[in-house]
C-alpha cells in the first residue's frame, strides 16, 4: 500500500523531498564538524589545543559559532547592488547543496542516478565561480573585486586540467554515470593505474575550492579577505558553509573517481563486513584530512606561480596522460564496452 | 504533467531573460540575464531528453564563455550614454538584419516540419536502445570523424593565430626561471669570509652573499625597478638572476 502511494506524482515529490532532507541534514552536520576538525587538526599541527571550552572537548564549538553568526547584523554596504549582493551567498550555498543530488553514497543511494552524472557535477562546480564574481562585483569594494577576478581566473584555469583528468577516468569506465564509475573499480581503484592523474586532480580540487595553498581570492595579507570582505552575519555564514560543503563535495568526487567510492579495499572479508556508506564517509574524511594537512603545511602560492602550475604543468601533463591512457587501452584491448 | 509545467516555466523565463539581455541598462546585468537564458535553455534540452547537450551547454557556455564575458564587461569602463546615442541611426540596419535572421529561422523550421525528406529523420533522431551520449559519440567520432577533425583543425589555427597576435615578450620586465633557481647551490651563492681573530665576529666564520656579478647589472636593475615601480622578483630564494646583495 505504501508502495502504491510512492508511485503517484505527489508521493514521488514527497519521497524526493525526504531523500534530499536525509542527505542534506547529515551533510550540514558534517560541514559543522569539518570546521571543528579543521581547527583541531591545525591546532595539533601547530602544537596547540584548539577549541576545548564549549562542551566536552569543545565539541559544541560549531554550534556556538553558528549562533554567534545568526545573531550578528547583516550589513549591506552603501553603493552596493543590493539584490546581487544578497543573491551571491545564496547561489554559492545553493550550488554546493544541489551538486549532492547525484553523488552515490552506496549502490543505488543517489537521489538522482542520471546518465550524465559526472558532467552534471562538473557543470555545477563550474557554476560556483558566479557566486564569487557576483559577490565581488556587487560589494562595490576594490578588495572584493580583486578577489573575485583572481578567483574567476583561477577556477577557470584549473577546470581545464580537471576536465582532462575526468576524461581519462571516463575512458577507463565507458560511461558518464557515477555508479558505473565506482563499479568499474571493483578490480582495482583508479588511483593506482592513474596515480599521476589522481595527484593532479587532488591539487586541482584544492585550487577549485579556493583552499590554501591556492587561497589567493581571499589572501588576507594582500586583499583583506577577498571577495567576501563586505559580508557579515548569515550572508558570510552562507559563503563559509558553501566553501566547506564544496570541500566535502570535491572529496566525494575524488573518492568516486579514484578511491573506489563505497567499495571496500581489496574486497576481502574483514573489510567487506563494514557497509559501503561507512567506507565512503571514511574515504571522504581521509581526503578532507589531507585538505587540512595541506593547509597546515604549505605557504600560499604567488599568483603567477599558480597560473604557471595550472597552464604550463598540469594542462600538458593531463593531456599527455589522456593520450597515454587512450593508447594503452587501445593497445591492450582494455577498452570498456559502452553499455547499450 | 510536471514536464509540461517545467517546459512552460523554462520557456517563459528564457524568453524574458533573452529580452532583458538587450533591454537592461547595465551591461553586467545583461550578461547575468544571458547566463539565466543559457541555464533555461539547458533545462529545455533536458526536457527534450538531450541531457548530454544540456550539460555541455552548462559547462561550455555558462561555465567558461559567460565567465569571460562577465570578466570583460566588469573590467571595461563602458560609457552607457555613448552606447545608446546611435540608437536611431542604426535602427534600420539592425532591424533589417534581425528580419533576415528571423526569415531564415522560419524557413529552416518550416523546412524541418513540412519537408517530405525530413519526416524520416524527425521521428528517429536517436537510434533505439542507445542513450544520447553514445548516439552523439557515434555520429561525431564514427560517421563524421573527418568533418569533426577538420573543424578541430580550424579551431586550432584560430587559437594559434590569437596567441601569435597577442603574445609579446617584454624585455624590460623580469620573470622567474625556475630551473635556474632550483639548481642553485650554497657554494655558488655564499662564500666564507676569513675573519681575523678578535674582530668582533664569531671566529667560526660567517656566510655572506658572494659578490660576483658586474656593476652594470646592478645599475640596470635599479633602473627597471624604478620603471616598474615595484619589485618584480619573488621573495626569499627567488633571486637566481638578481645581483647578490652587497652588505
Amino acid at each position: 500500500m505504501s508502495n502504491f502511494f510512492f508511485e503517484t506524482t505527489g508521493g514521488r515529490v514527497i519521497l524526493t523531498f525526504a531523500e534530499a532532507l536525509a542527505l542534506l541534514v547529515p551533510l550540514l552536520i558534517m560541514v559543522a564538524y569539518l570546521t571543528y576538525a579543521e581547527r583541531k587538526v591545525l591546532a595539533a599541527i601547530q602544537l596547540r589545543r584548539g577549541p576545548n571550552v564549549v562542551g566536552p572537548f569543545g565539541l559544541l564549538q560549531p554550534f556556538a559559532d553558528a549562533i554567534k553568526m545568526l545573531m550578528k547584523e547583516t550589513v549591506i554596504p552603501s553603493g552596493s547592488n543590493r539584490l546581487l549582493f544578497l543573491l551571491a551567498p545564496m547561489l554559492t550555498f545553493g550550488l554546493a547543496m544541489v551538486a549532492w543530488a547525484v553523488i552515490p553514497v552506496n549502490e543505488g543511494w543517489a537521489i538522482a542516478d542520471i546518465n550524465v552524472g559526472i558532467l552534471y557535477l562538473f557543470a555545477i562546480s563550474s557554476l560556483g565561480v558566479y557566486g564569487v564574481i557576483i559577490a565581488g562585483w556587487a560589494s562595490n569594494s576594490k578588495y572584493a573585486f580583486l578577489g573575485a577576478l583572481r578567483s574567476a581566473a583561477q577556477m577557470v584555469s584549473y577546470e581545464v586540467s580537471m576536465g582532462f583528468v575526468i576524461v581519462s577516468v571516463l575512458l577507463c569506465v565507458g560511461s558518464l554515470n557515477l555508479t558505473d564509475i565506482v563499479l568499474a573499480q571493483q578490480t582495482i581503484w583508479f588511483c593506482i593505474p592513474l596515480f599521476p592523474m589522481f595527484i593532479v586532480f587532488f591539487i586541482s580540487t584544492l585550487a577549485e575550492t579556493n583552499r590554501s595553498p591556492f587561497d589567493l581570492p581571499e589572501g588576507e595579507s594582500e586583499i583583506v579577505a577577498g571577495f567576501f570582505v563586505e559580508y557579515s552575519s548569515l550572508s558570510f555564514g552562507l559563503f563559509f558553509l558553501g566553501e566547506y560543503a564544496n570541500m566535502i563535495l570535491m572529496s566525494g568526487l575524488t573518492t568516486i573517481l579514484f578511491l573506489g567510492g563505497w567499495l571496500a579495499p581489496f574486497g576481502v572479508v574483514p573489510f567487506t563486513w563494514i557497509p559501503g556508506p561507512i567506507w565512503f564517509i571514511l574515504k571522504v574524511c581521509l581526503c578532507l584530512f589531507v585538505f587540512i594537512w595541506v593547509r597546515g603545511t604549505f605557504p600560499r602560492y604567488r599568483y603567477d606561480q599558480l597560473m604557471r602550475l595550472g597552464w604550463k604543468v598540469f594542462l600538458p601533463l593531463s593531456l599527455a596522460w589522456l593520450v597515454i591512457t587512450a593508447g594503452a587501452l587501445m593497445l591492450f584491448g582494455w577498452l570498456p564496452h559502452a553499455p547499450a | 504533467m510536471i514536464a509540461t509545467i517545467a517546459f512552460y516555466v523554462f520557456a517563459v523565463v528564457l524568453l524574458v531573460a533573452a529580452a532583458m539581455v538587450v533591454s537592461s541598462r547595465n551591461p553586467v546585468h545583461s550578461v547575468l540575464f544571458l547566463i539565466l537564458a543559457f541555464f533555461n535553455a539547458a533545462g529545455l534540452f533536458l526536457i527534450a531528453g538531450a541531457e548530454f547537450l544540456a550539460m555541455i551547454l552548462m559547462i561550455v557556455y555558462v561555465g567558461a564563455v559567460a565567465v569571460l564575458f562577465l570578466f570583460v564587461v566588469m573590467m571595461l569602463d563602458v560609457n552607457f550614454a555613448e552606447l545608446r546615442s546611435g540608437f536611431q541611426r542604426y535602427l534600420p540596419i539592425g532591424a533589417t538584419i534581425g528580419a533576415v535572421l528571423f526569415i531564415e529561422l522560419v524557413l529552416v523550421v518550416g523546412g524541418w516540419s513540412i519537408g517530405p525528406l525530413s519526416e524520416g529523420a524527425r521521428f528517429a533522431p536517436t537510434p533505439a536502445n542507445v542513450h544520447n551520449t553514445a548516439a552523439l559519440g557515434r555520429l561525431i567520432y564514427t560517421d563524421y570523424v573527418f568533418l569533426f577533425q577538420a573543424a578541430g583543425l580550424v579551431l586550432l589555427v584560430a587559437m594559434i593565430g590569437a596567441i601569435v597576435l597577442t603574445l609579446r615578450e617584454r624585455k624590460s620586465s623580469r620573470h622567474q626561471i625556475i630551473r635556474l633557481q632550483n639548481s642553485r647551490t650554497v657554494a655558488e651563492t655564499l662564500e666564507m669570509v676569513p675573519v681575523s681573530l678578535g674582530a668582533n665576529i664569531n671566529t667560526l666564520g660567517i656566510y655572506r652573499p658572494k659578490v660576483t656579478e658586474p656593476e652594470e647589472v646592478l645599475a640596470d636593475e635599479s633602473d627597471s625597478e624604478a620603471l616598474l615601480g615595484h619589485h618584480g622578483g619573488g621573495s626569499g630564494g627567488a633571486g637566481a638572476h638578481h645581483a647578490p646583495e652587497v652588505r
